[in-house]
């Protein structure tokens, strides 16, 4: 399986300035860990210590939060598209 | 893309006023930057807060000092992030913290006070309080345009200050809004762009307009600066229950932006020796049962929320991912608060009663306010004696509509006095 992945402007320098890359990976999450698995310099912004996604960190697949889906075993299938986003700091009250 | 660096930046800023903050500071990680038009970490991601020079104004500030200020929120200026003195939004805060004896009765409470952003200057809800600041702090940084993302009161507001600033102005809102904030933004001529969805679409569709033009969105690029406006509303609780600390607050929670900024208003009063540090305060949450992602959590004993599709009456609490969500809980955690959720029914309920009791009319997030301090009261999680302040952020003129179908028809006479005796029959 092979999803585009799109990188957000702050990690860009680290996946030699590609702003996405095509990765394999049947889950979120095996996506993601091949994304830093590829970029080691990203493993470090994307995630914690215990190697959870950061939580200002949502992901998208294909527009929708995988928090709606299933997290980060999320499955993916072909032409999907992943995309990483600093949580937005909108709001109102 | 929510990315600062791409952002495009206005020039940057003039002479040094009263500039008592020393940087930008991540609520995460601590890594710490300029003061910019910036609101996300570069390394982590996480939200960016003003971090001041407290040994500094500790040396200016006195309760003296704050009562000689201005009749408005400016009055705790040397606590805003700003660094000239304020030119736009002179007259917003220092509303009435009305004593609510009646609805305290109506609610077994006896020590009940009502925090009345219904009177707000000058767009009736207390978001006129981050806008004051958001729209001086854009100004400083050499902002010519101001946008926001809304659920309708922040778009009013940054309308009507936009307008008398003389700042091009773009609000975006979702699509059903209630007619009066649509109008509400309208008569100041900003360009209003109605978006097909909900306040999270708009809102992320937001950061990515904010990626590619030169404007101050204040809820996102100048966030770090806006949200501080919203501790004017403990400093204002405090200053006016006579430099004390409450027992209990209850805070309506969309964001979950007001509720933890209040809890830093009371704590930097503390930390400053302005009212003695009261480490009993415990702050409540309120939210509408139709967009209850924090209350979900808490009742789950989760640190963490999980997004929700709003369906609520409450259309300015419907924010189903809430930027600061995580902090909410997390204030209300350590504090040892709790947080209600109210039905539809029960908001306007709220509404009705906060109405009858008082003779405040408030909007939707008003009733929500209203209905879970009812149940935390009926709990006993809020005890009888406990002063206690409720927080009422905008006017029920602006949200009409929730209120179709539950209030009586005026009763109708012919213009005569038998009529009026006869239908109307007062005792």
């Amino acid at each position: 399986m092979s999803v585009l992945v799109r990188i957000p402007t702050p990690l860009r320098p680290l996946a030699n300035g590609q702003n996405e890359v095509q990765l394999a990976g049947g889950s979120v999450r095996e996506i993601l860990e091949n994304l830093v698995n590829s970029y080691p310099g990203i493993r470090e912004r994307l995630m914690d210590e215990k190697g959870e996604v950061r939580r200002f960190i949502n992901i998208y697949v294909n527009e929708e939060d995988i928090r709606f889906l299933d997290g980060t075993q999320t499955r993916i299938k072909d032409g999907d598209e992943l995309s990483i986003i600093p949580a937005i700091a909108g709001g109102c009250r | 893309m929510n990315n600062p660096s791409a952002s495009p930046q206005p020039s940057p800023e003039g002479k040094k006023g009263l500039s008592l903050m020393k940087g930008l500071k991540c609520r995460e990680c601590g890594r710490i930057y300029d003061l910019a038009a910036i609101h996300v970490c570069d390394f982590c991601f996480g939200p960016l807060e003003v971090d001041y020079d407290y040994e500094a104004i500790k040396k200016i500030l006195s309760r003296g000092e704050i009562e000689k200020g201005p009749d408005s929120l400016w009055r705790y200026k040397y606590l805003l992030p700003i660094k000239e003195e304020p030119t736009i939004g002179l007259h917003a805060g220092m509303t009435p913290l009305v004593r609510a004896e009646r609805l305290g009765k109506a609610l077994g409470l006896k020590n009940l006070y009502v925090k009345n952003d219904t009177v707000n200057h000058p767009t009736l809800s207390f978001k006129d309080r981050v806008v004051a600041v958001a729209i001086n702090r854009a100004r400083e940084l050499g902002f010519r345009t101001v946008a926001c993302a809304s659920t309708g009161n922040l778009a009013n507001s940054v309308s009507a200050h936009a307008a008398s600033a003389g700042m091009d102005c773009y609000v975006f809102i979702p699509h059903d809004l209630e007619a009066g904030k649509v109008l509400g933004n309208l008569i100041y001529k900003p360009t209003v762009v109605s978006v097909k969805g909900n306040y999270d679409d708009v809102n992320r569709l937001c950061s990515e307009i904010g990626a590619e033009y030169p404007w101050a969105f204040v809820n996102i690029n100048i966030r770090p600066y806006y949200a501080e406006g919203s501790k004017t509303m403990a400093f204002e609780t405090a200053e006016q229950l006579g430099w004390r600390v409450p027992d209990q607050v209850v805070v309506p929670i969309a964001s979950g932006s007001l509720l933890t900024k209040i809890w830093k208003g009371f704590q930097e009063f503390s930390n400053l020796g302005l009212v003695k540090a009261h480490p009993e305060l415990r702050v409540n949450g309120a939210q509408a049962e139709g967009c209850s992602p924090v209350y979900q959590a808490f009742a789950a004993g989760r640190t963490q929320f999980i997004p929700v599709k709003p369906k609520t009456i409450a259309k300015s609490l419907a924010i189903g991912n809430p930027a600061d969500g995580y902090y909410a809980l997390d204030v209300i955690g350590k504090s040892r608060g709790q947080v209600e959720a109210a039905s539809d029914p029960e908001i306007v309920r709220g509404m009705v009663l906060l109405a009858e009791t008082e003779g405040i009319f408030a909007e939707t997030a008003g009733g929500v306010t209203v209905a879970c301090l009812k149940k935390l009261a009926e709990k006993g999680a809020i005890r009888p004696d406990d002063l206690t302040v409720a927080y009422i952020t905008g006017n029920g003129l602006k949200t009409m509509e929730a209120l179709t179908g539950y209030l009586p028809e005026p009763v109708g006479i012919d213009p005569n006095l038998a009529s009026f005796q006869k239908i109307v029959h007062p005792s």
